[in-house]
C-alpha cells in the first residue's frame, strides 16, 4: 500500500494545453500513471498529443472519465479558481504544482477544498509519487524505487536529492509527498505523518523541512504523541539570514521564530534523528533503521 | 514588497483610519514648509526607511517650529541611519514624514498577519504598544490577543469589538477602536497584505484613538493585480546584484561570505549554504536558478557571482531531474567560456545523465582550468572551502 495515490488513481491535468502541463502529463503517462484526461477552458472536445480527451470544465472531465485526482498547472492568477473548481466537481485529491499563487487566494481555496472534503497538496510543490504505481507531479520518476520509506518535504530539488540518496543505498519509498513552499498550503507534516503512521507498507518516515512557520514544531509534538515508526529529518536554512525570503514564499525567519535551530531542537526532543548535513540524508535513515 | 510609512499612511487615511495630519518632505526646507502647512503647534519628523528601531537611532525627532523641523530633517538627510535592523552601514534617508504630534495617554499594538498554522489572516492586538510585537511575544505572550479572520467573509464586527474590549477600552473609545480595527482588516484584504500594522495605536489624552505609525507589507505574488504598487518601487534601495538577478528571473540574496553558490531549487540552495558552513566556509549568497537550468540563466548567474569581489570560489550544486545533467554541463561550459572563470569553480552534478555530464566536464578541463568536478555533496563542500581558503590565506 501507499498513501493518497496508488495504481488505480485516475488523474486529470488542469492546464493540460500549457507547456508545463503538456510536458508533465506525458511524463506521468510514461511513468504509468492512469492519466485519463485534461481541462483547458475553451478547448473542450479536442485531444492532447497523447490522445487524452480535453474538457472545458472539471465537472465534465469527472463525469466522462471518473477522475478522482487532479494535477494543476494553471497559471498563478487562475490557480485558486482551478482548485475551487476541482473541489466543487468532487475531485478527491488536488495536487497544485503552480508557484506564485496569491496568499489570500490560497486562504479561500484551502477552506473551500476542505469544505468539499477534498485533500489538497501544495501549491508550489513537486507533487506526489507512489513509486512503481502512480506519479502526479514534476519529479523525475526514475530516481525513485518502490519500498517502505514515506517521505514528506517542503522542497523540490532537495527532495529529489533525498530520494536519490535513499535509492542509491537500496532504500525504496512507499510514497513521497511535496507539501510545497508556500505559507498557506494543503496537507502539512502533521496530517501526512498520521497517514504514514497508519500505512502498513511504510516502515520509516523521512521529513525535510526548512526555516519559516511552525509546521516542523507542530510535527515534533505530533510525533512524540502519535508516531511509533522511526522518523529522520533534515531542516534546510541554518545559515539563512533573518527577515529574507529564501526562494520559497514561506521560507522566512520572522521575529526570531521559524529558525532552523528551534525546529531541530523540537524534532530531536521528540526522538527524531536529525541529519546535520544534506549529504547524509540517506545515511541517517539507513543508520536509524539498523538501530 | 515593503512600503514606507508615509506611503502606508496614504492607504490607511483613504480607508478612513484616523491619523495625525502629515506630509512627506525630501529636503530640510520642504520639511519646514510641511510643518507650517499642517497648522500644528508641534510635530514629529520621522526618517522614511525600510527598517525598524528608528526612534532609538535618532530617526524620530520632535519639532516645535518649522525651523526645528527643517533642522531635524537636515540632520537625518546628512548621514545614513543605523538601527539594529540595518546592519552597521545603515541606510540613506531620502525622505522624512512630518506629522502632527499627538498627546498620548496610552499605547496599543494592532496588526494583521497571515496565521500560517490556521491558513488564514489574523488580527493581533496588545496592550503593550510602542514596542516590537516579537518582543512582547517572547516576554509576555499573554498580553497578545488574536482573532483569526473567517477565510471567506473576513474579520467580523464582533471580533473587532472583542479585540477592543481586550485592550481594556470601554464605551465610545472602544467603538472607535473597533471601527479602526475593522478598517485595518479591510485594508489587509483589499491590498493583498502580508502585514498591516499600527504600532503604536494611541489613545489620546482627550479619549480618541489615533494611528501614530503605519506599516504595510504586500504579497509579491499578488503584484499582477495591483498596478498601483509600481509607484512604491524603490530600485535604488535594492542591492544592485539582487536587482540584476531579479531582472534575469533568478532568486538571489547577497550574504557576507566568500563562497558563491549556484543551485537549482530553493531548498537545495539553502542546504548548499548550510553544508558550506558545516565544512567551515561562509556562503556569499543564496542563489536559486530554478528547477531547470538554461545556459542563459547560468551565464547571467556567473556574471552576478563573479562581480562580487568577496567571492573567492564558487560551488555549483545541481540536481538534474527533468533538466538533464549533460545539458546542464554544456550550459556551465558555455558560461565558463563566455564569462571566464578566474577563480576556482567546484561543480557537483547529480541525477539524470550524470555520467555523460562528467565526461563533458572532463573534456572541457583544458579550456576551464579552474573548474573542479566533485563526486558528491560533501566532497564538493570540502573542495570549495579549501579552494576559498587557499585563495585568501
Amino acid at each position: 500500500m501507499s498513501i493518497l495515490i496508488d495504481a488505480n488513481t485516475r488523474v486529470i491535468c488542469q492546464g493540460i494545453t500549457g507547456a508545463a502541463g503538456a510536458f508533465h502529463t506525458k511524463a506521468c503517462l510514461e511513468y504509468g500513471t492512469k492519466m485519463v484526461g485534461g481541462v483547458t477552458p475553451g478547448k473542450g472536445g479536442t485531444k492532447d498529443a497523447n490522445g487524452l480527451p480535453i474538457f472545458d470544465s472539471v465537472a465534465e472531465a469527472v463525469a466522462a472519465t471518473g477522475a478522482d485526482a487532479t494535477m494543476i498547472f494553471v497559471p498563478a492568477a487562475y490557480a485558486g479558481d482551478a482548485i475551487i473548481e476541482a473541489a466543487g466537481a468532487g475531485i478527491r485529491l488536488i495536487v497544485a504544482i503552480t508557484e506564485g499563487i496569491p496568499t489570500l487566494d490560497m486562504v479561500r481555496a484551502r477552506r473551500l477544498a476542505a469544505e468539499a472534503g477534498a485533500t489538497l497538496i501544495g501549491p508550489n510543490c513537486p507533487g506526489v509519487i507512489s513509486p512503481g504505481a502512480c506519479k502526479i507531479g514534476i519529479m523525475p520518476g526514475y530516481i525513485h524505487r518502490p519500498g517502505s520509506v514515506g517521505l514528506i518535504s517542503r522542497s523540490g530539488t532537495l527532495t529529489y536529492e533525498a530520494v536519490w540518496q535513499l535509492s542509491s543505498l537500496g532504500i525504496g519509498q512507499s510514497t513521497c509527498v511535496g507539501m510545497g513552499g508556500d505559507p498557506v498550503h494543503g496537507l502539512s507534516f502533521v496530517e501526512l505523518l498520521g497517514l504514514f503512521q497508519a500505512d502498513e507498507r511504510t516502515e520509516a518516515i523521512m521529513m525535510i523541512g526548512e526555516i519559516g512557520g511552525s509546521d516542523e514544531e507542530d510535527a515534533a509534538q505530533f510525533i512524540a504523541k502519535n508516531v511509533t515508526k522511526p522518523v529522520v529529518a533534515f531542516i534546510a536554512g541554518r545559515t539563512a539570514p533573518p527577515g529574507r525570503r529564501m526562494g520559497h514564499a514561506g521560507a522566512i525567519i520572522s521575529g526570531g521564530s521559524g529558525t532552523a535551530d528551534s525546529k531541530i531542537a523540537a524534532l530531536r526532543s521528540a526522538g527524531v534523528a536529525v541529519a546535520e548535513s544534506p549529504a547524509k540524508l540517506g545515511q541517517t535513515l539507513a543508520e536509524r533503521l539498523r538501530r | 514588497m515593503n512600503i514606507l510609512e508615509y506611503q502606508a499612511r496614504e492607504i490607511l487615511v483613504a480607508a478612513g483610519i484616523p491619523m495625525p495630519p502629515g506630509g512627506v518632505a525630501r529636503s530640510g526646507a520642504e520639511a519646514g514648509s510641511v510643518f507650517s502647512s499642517l497648522g500644528v503647534e508641534s510635530a514629529v519628523v520621522k526618517a522614511q526607511v525600510h527598517a525598524g528601531g528608528r526612534g532609538k537611532a535618532g530617526g524620530v525627532k520632535f519639532a516645535r517650529s518649522a525651523q526645528e523641523a527643517c533642522e531635524a530633517a537636515n540632520r537625518m538627510f546628512a548621514a545614513p541611519l543605523v538601527t539594529h535592523q540595518t546592519g552597521p552601514g545603515g541606510v540613506p534617508v531620502k525622505a522624512v514624514l512630518v506629522a502632527g504630534s499627538v498627546e498620548i495617554a496610552s499605547e496599543f499594538y494592532v496588526g494583521a498577519v497571515i496565521d500560517r498554522r490556521r491558513g488564514v489572516p489574523a488580527m493581533m492586538v496588545s496592550s503593550q504598544g510602542g514596542v516590537e510585537i516579537e518582543e512582547v511575544a517572547r516576554t509576555n505572550p499573554s498580553a497578545i490577543r488574536t482573532e483569526p479572520f473567517h477565510p471567506l467573509v473576513g474579520l467580523q464586527g464582533y471580533q473587532a469589538r472583542n479585540l477592543a474590549a481586550s485592550l481594556g477600552l470601554r464605551g465610545r473609545v472602544a467603538t472607535e477602536a473597533a471601527a479602526l480595527i475593522s478598517g485595518l482588516a479591510r485594508v489587509f484584504l483589499a491590498n493583498d497584505c502580508t502585514l498591516a500594522e499600527i504600532n503604536p495605536l494611541a489613545m489620546t489624552a482627550d479619549g480618541h484613538t489615533v494611528a501614530v505609525d503605519a506599516k504595510l507589507n504586500f504579497d509579491d505574488s499578488a503584484a499582477y493585480r495591483h498596478p498601483e504598487w509600481a509607484k512604491f518601487a524603490d530600485p535604488g534601495a535594492e542591492n544592485p546584484a539582487e536587482a540584476r538577478a531579479k531582472q534575469a528571473g533568478l532568486n538571489y540574496i547577497a550574504l557576507d561570505g566568500q563562497i558563491g553558490c549556484l543551485v537549482n531549487g530553493a531548498g537545495l540552495a539553502m542546504s548548499t549554504m548550510d553544508i558550506i558552513k558545516l565544512h567551515g566556509g561562509e556562503p556569499a549568497n543564496f542563489l536559486d536558478v530554478g528547477g531547470g537550468v538554461t545556459a542563459q540563466g547560468a551565464i547571467e548567474a556567473f556574471h552576478i557571482l563573479l562581480s562580487d569581489p568577496k567571492v573567492k570560489a564558487v560551488l555549483v550544486n545541481i540536481f538534474g531531474g527533468i533538466a538533464k545533467c549533460d545539458l546542464i554541463a554544456e550550459a556551465l561550459i558555455q558560461a565558463g567560456r563566455e564569462v571566464g572563470f578566474r577563480i576556482p569553480v567546484v561543480v557537483r552534478l547529480e541525477g539524470t545523465n550524470v555520467e555523460k555530464a562528467r565526461k563533458l566536464l572532463a573534456n572541457a578541463a583544458s579550456q576551464l582550468p579552474t573548474l573542479t568536478p566533485a563526486t558528491d555533496l560533501s566532497d564538493a563542500a570540502e573542495k570549495v572551502v579549501t579552494a576559498a581558503r587557499q585563495a585568501n590565506p
